[in-house]
């Protein structure tokens, strides 16, 4: 067994168990907080890959941005309220559901042909590549995204948002 | 990777050294700052600050890490233990993290990365985890307050602090903190760049809250923010690392800004030329925030988001849209000093409307009831009738 792959099963068994942690915990903040774990262990898996660019952005917009938002939502609300709705009725349906999707992903990623398939060498792609790319060839694809974002950014905006001095009736 | 100034040759060796001199690097540069804010602040008030322990108090950040180690490590019996343990831990490593991209000279880092900027910016940006934590897991309303303010100022100030380091990467073309250096051997990005020079100081001095924006720990306020139920060592980890951003920040400012080691001497400088050169460069912005602290009285919540979210992010993109049409067309360098220096008056001039106008009329609400059943009062913001 080389480093590399040493590596790789420590950073691995870290995002595993990240992403048990998420499913598992019975309080959500620390939920939460596994989310992070398992983030920041896939952000090791694309070093490993050498694709440091992903790496940074993974670390920068998911473990940085993202979540905070999920902390800030779990942690002003009482952790106490949550504690029944975590296992419903349905349980044995969702289990079922879920074992069926796990085992369609891992059927298809094991049996699809891959163009360039994992030899042993890593194609590092230069990042000057990846903007090339989706600045200029695939420029249209990215701006009707970035739109769709901006979209439900100002409908987030506008539904959440109170006139400034507005009163609210009391219930 | 050089780590230092010879190959040790076992690449293990290699990366434990390069850590050993961060950590000595780190905990060094905490003692000296620590000792040279109370010596400014005590001159800024025309008092003489430590003097008892050692010649000038030199020595007084010792006794005082000495007595920090002493005192009980103390937790609140309804503390989430484990999330009020590692929060410390959390803040305390993506700011050490930081480090080890910084090249203090041409040839002195623990690692030459291609993105360097890029990962100096999403390692510090991380921190913000740690005060969720310590906000969260210490049960007081005080500390959750002050962690949500913390996460809420450093995520709202990462955005201009980004988009305006991006507009330097354009100029500069690259994201490698050594080749930003070398692009800058005759004249220093702050040249070019005065508006993103502005919205870097400002973002620097909300990421690492401190005063006019430290209202994360305000003591009027939040008591002592996410740190108020936290005491001995690991109080004293959030309070190093806090000092290891000023640190960090001020360097990544000296190398993006004040063009390093490399301005005005040029690459054939002797080692020690560059070192003192950084370090120059590195306690100009050290004193600065340092002078702003103790001159600046602090903001109020909603003028620090206002602030961030109405005025530097659109001129932080207004910053990468004028540079986008200088490199583009292929103007001369006088038109980025020129854009720039126009974005920076409209920046002066936004504070200075903001600073010059009226208070604004407070009206208040009734808390209980419509609008109708009470009648509204007006009150003047200030508190003079």
């Amino acid at each position: 067994m080389t480093v590399a792959q040493l590596i790789f099963y420590v950073i691995a068994a870290l995002a595993v168990a990240g992403g048990l942690g998420v499913v598992l915990a019975r309080n959500t903040v620390y939920a939460a907080l596994f989310l992070i774990l398992a983030l920041l262990a896939v952000a090791g898996i694309y070093i490993l890959l050498a694709s440091e660019f992903l790496a940074l952005v993974q670390v920068l917009i998911y473990a940085g941005a993202i979540t905070v938002l999920l902390l800030f939502g779990l942690m002003l609300t009482r952790v106490d309220d949550l504690e029944e709705s975590m296992v419903g009725a349905q349980w044995p349906l969702a289990a079922v559901a879920s074992a069926l999707l796990m085992g369609l992903l891992i059927t298809t990623v094991a049996t699809s042909d891959w163009p360039g398939d994992a030899d042993g060498m890593i194609t590092r792609i230069p990042f000057e590549t990846l903007g090339q790319a989706l600045f200029r060839q695939w420029a249209v694809p990215f701006e009707i995204a970035s739109l769709v974002l901006l979209i439900a950014l100002v409908g987030a905006i506008v539904l959440t948002h109170d006139e400034e001095g507005d009163v609210e009736e009391t219930k | 990777m050089l780590a230092l100034t010879y190959d040790v040759g076992n690449i293990w060796l290699d990366a434990l050294l390069g850590l050993l001199a961060v950590v000595a690097l780190m905990t060094l540069s905490t003692f000296m700052l620590i000792w040279l804010e109370r010596k400014i602040s005590a001159r800024i008030q025309m008092r003489l600050g430590p003097m008892r322990v050692g010649p000038y108090g030199l020595l007084q950040t010792i006794a005082d890490a000495v007595k920090l180690m002493g005192k009980e490590d103390l937790r609140p019996k309804t503390a989430d233990r484990w999330v009020f343990e590692l929060a410390p831990f959390a803040v305390f490593v993506p700011t050490f993290a930081a480090f080890v991209a910084i090249p203090f000279t041409r040839d002195w880092a623990v690692a030459f990365l291609d993105l360097g900027l890029f990962y100096v910016v999403a390692a510090t940006g991380l921190s913000f985890v740690g005060f969720l934590m310590a906000g969260w897991a210490s049960d007081n309303k005080y500390a959750l307050l002050g962690g949500m303010r913390a996460a809420a100022q450093l995520i709202s100030y990462e955005v201009p602090m980004v988009v305006t380091l991006v507009a330097v990467a354009m100029i500069a073309g690259s994201l490698n903190l050594s080749e930003i250096v070398l692009f800058q051997n005759r004249v220093p990005l702050f040249v070019w760049q005065p508006l993103g020079f502005f919205i870097f100081i400002v973002a620097a001095l909300a990421e690492l809250e401190r005063q006019p924006f430290d209202i994360p720990t305000a003591e009027s306020e939040v008591v002592g923010g996410p740190f108020i139920e936290y005491s001995g060592i690991r109080w004293s980890m959030f309070f190093l690392a806090s000092y290891t951003g000023l640190m960090i920040y001020s360097l990544l400012g000296a190398l993006v800004f004040l063009g390093g080691w490399e301005w005005p001497l040029g690459s054939a400088a002797g080692l020690w030329l560059q070192l003192i050169l950084i370090f120059v460069k590195t306690s100009l912005f050290i004193a600065f925030f340092m002078w702003v602290r103790f001159a600046l009285v602090r903001l109020r919540i909603d003028q620090l988001m206002s602030y961030c979210w109405k005025v530097l992010i659109p001129l932080a993109f207004l910053q990468v849209f004028l540079n986008g049409f200088v490199l583009v067309y292929g103007w001369p360098d006088g038109f980025l000093l020129l854009t720039s220096g126009a974005g920076l008056a409209l920046a002066m001039y936004i504070i200075y409307r903001a600073v010059d106008t009226e208070p604004r009329k407070l009206r208040m609400v009734p808390a209980r009831g419509g609008a109708s059943s009470a009648q509204p009062a007006t009150v003047d913001a200030t508190g003079s009738e």
